[in-house]
């Protein structure tokens, strides 16, 4: 069944929409990402316009995060005082985003910014969660995996910051600086990525803050709720760019694939999961930089100029 | 009946009444006319199942000659950007405006167009791909060569589309004097006013032109939200984030008692 989408101005087959959601949706929900750093690519890749790709997944990714933080919800997964913490800095870092994204596109180079970030990003973090995670089913098989979980955060400057708050969810005590940051560039990624930023956030909130990596999936959809519905606004207010029905059939698929992920996420070890989830990242990453670094077809683009770029 | 499909459906009574209404045009008082042409439908619908569509431009001419029918979607400013590699990166760099752009362009004949025309008649009347006025807004110091390769650029990415014919279609002749072509939308054509003009040509030069106008809209939900989205962009992005927050809720709610 074909479907007419009405802010992409496009004609696309619902089934192939609705199979890629429940494909992301299942690794959002496994992982605790939101998934939008797959999503994101595979609509341009389809022919969504980039801008109207990154608002509508904006938009599909609050569904999966809802859906996704219910699951943790009830089984007591979420640092809410850490999340609206990180919310706090991911507000200021959606709003930059947004003006950022809109500044690029007048430009023309938005399209390589969003290439290039995620390639920088998404190689980065996949190396060391690769890395983190081998070291863990080393230490596991070698039997001391228990004793180890106190040395996970060793005290460096970071701990020297101001403003410690205590998280007694996380059992931490640490700079409210740093959650903040964190959020910030979470929310920037979120305006100009079109991704939730939970593959940016779970890594970050493991080895930089620190946190338990139970709560950590949890935690981060609970943030990512709150930071994708600003994007979606202020996409939708300033851009025109989120196209409701679009994102309606992806998250029918996305939010029933979430469910089995979640799923499927108790019966993976932590660090088997962030293992696979890392090996997917880099495996995108790479698809990317191929794209950035291949001769295009051919070296001329075209864009209309639409009423809020002239 | 869905709107977007309405015409094939519809199109053996459209012929009937037609060639009724023009063979009674064209044998009384068609003589002061020496062209006369009409679509099958001044408007195309886009609604949600829109997957393209044809419309049948119909017409009769007095006497001798060769007919051209070309169709113009409405006009935009377009940048055309070129990229090159830097650091092995491939980047924009230069980029071109040109104003005026058709979003639709297409050209049909009854027999080759250079058989019956000069370049210079082409060239003035704009017809075909190779003579359709593309001019930069601001050339700059652009050179002839540059302008040029950014114009044809334009051209090819348009004709990638389907949205600017890559060949002359076929105007069909019933007789001397009755004629019809079909004119394919494929499912991506903008939205807008589009012009039909058909050309007589006899003896080299335009003997007579009519032109006719076609709108090309969104109907129904999917205009309904177009048009909401961009008036009334605050709500529609606050509508947005609720009906997202809803669905994800109810699927959580149902996969727990399922």
């Amino acid at each position: 069944m074909q479907v007419y989408l009405p802010i992409a101005e496009m004609t696309v087959p619902a089934l192939l929409i609705l199979g890629m959601g429940g494909l992301v949706g299942f690794l959002s929900g496994m992982f605790g990402v939101g998934g939008g750093f797959l999503m994101t690519p595979l609509l341009i890749f389809i022919g969504v316009p980039p801008p109207v790709a990154v608002g509508t997944q904006a938009n599909q990714l609050v569904a999966a995060s809802v859906s996704g933080v219910l699951a943790h919800w009830r089984r007591g997964n979420v640092d809410v005082k850490m999340g609206l913490v990180m919310l706090a800095g991911s507000a200021v870092g959606t709003i930059i985003g947004v003006w950022l994204f809109g500044m690029l596109q007048r430009l023309g180079q938005i399209d390589l910014v969003i290439g290039l970030s995620y390639v920088v990003f998404l190689t980065t973090i996949s190396v060391l969660m690769l890395i983190e995670s081998l070291r863990a089913m080393l230490r596991g098989r070698n039997g001391a995996a228990a004793s180890r979980r106190a040395k996970l955060h060793h005290h460096n400057w970071l701990h020297g910051l101001p403003f410690k708050t205590r998280f007694p969810k996380s059992r931490l005590y640490v700079s409210a600086l740093l959650p903040l940051g964190i959020g910030a560039l979470g929310g920037l990624m979120v305006a100009i990525m079109g991704i939730g930023g939970g593959f940016f956030l779970v890594p970050m909130m493991i080895y930089l803050l620190g946190m338990p990596a139970s709560s950590v999936a949890g935690t981060s959809l609970f943030q990512i709720i709150f930071s994708t519905a600003i994007a979606t606004f202020l996409h939708a207010y300033q851009n025109h760019t989120v196209d409701v029905l679009l994102a309606l059939i992806l998250l029918a698929g996305g939010v029933i694939g979430a469910q089995f992920g979640t799923r499927a996420a108790s019966s993976l070890k932590a660090e088997h999961a962030r293992f696979l989830l890392g090996l997917m990242v880099l495996a995108v990453g790479i698809r990317l930089a191929w794209d950035l670094f291949t001769p295009p077809v051919d070296p001329f683009n075209v864009t209309v100029m639409s009423e809020q770029m002239r | 009946m869905r709107v977007g499909q309405a015409l094939p459906d519809g199109r053996v009574g459209w012929y009937v009444v037609f060639w009724i209404g023009i063979a009674l045009a064209a044998s009384s008082h068609a003589r002061a006319q020496e062209l006369v042409v009409d679509l099958s439908s001044h408007l195309i619908a886009i609604s949600t199942a829109f997957t393209g569509t044809d419309v049948v431009l119909f017409g009769a001419l007095d006497g001798p000659g060769d007919v051209v029918v070309i169709v113009r979607g409405p006009e935009n400013e377009v940048v055309v950007r070129r990229m090159v590699p830097a650091a092995g990166i491939w980047v924009n760099a230069e980029s071109m405006m040109f104003g005026d752009v058709p979003g639709f362009y297409g050209v049909a004949s009854n027999r080759p167009i250079e058989n019956f025309a000069d370049d210079p008649v082409l060239e003035r009347q704009g017809v075909g791909v190779d003579y359709l006025r593309l001019d930069p807004i601001d050339p700059g110091d652009a050179t002839e060569a540059e302008i040029a390769s950014f114009r044809d650029a334009l051209i090819r990415d348009r004709q990638r589309e389907g949205l600017y014919g890559a060949d002359i279609g076929q105007v069909l002749f019933l007789g001397d004097r009755l004629f019809r072509t079909h004119v394919h939308f494929p499912a991506n054509i903008p939205t807008g006013q589009y012009t039909v003009s058909a050309l007589l040509f006899r003896d080299g030069q335009v003997a007579a032109a009519q032109t006719t106008p076609l709108i090309v809209s969104k109907i129904g939900p999917a205009a309904e939200i177009f048009a909401f989205a961009h008036n009334s962009a605050a709500a529609y992005g606050l509508i947005a984030i609720v009906i997202a927050i809803f669905s994800g809720w109810l699927a959580a709610v149902v996969f727990r008692r399922g």
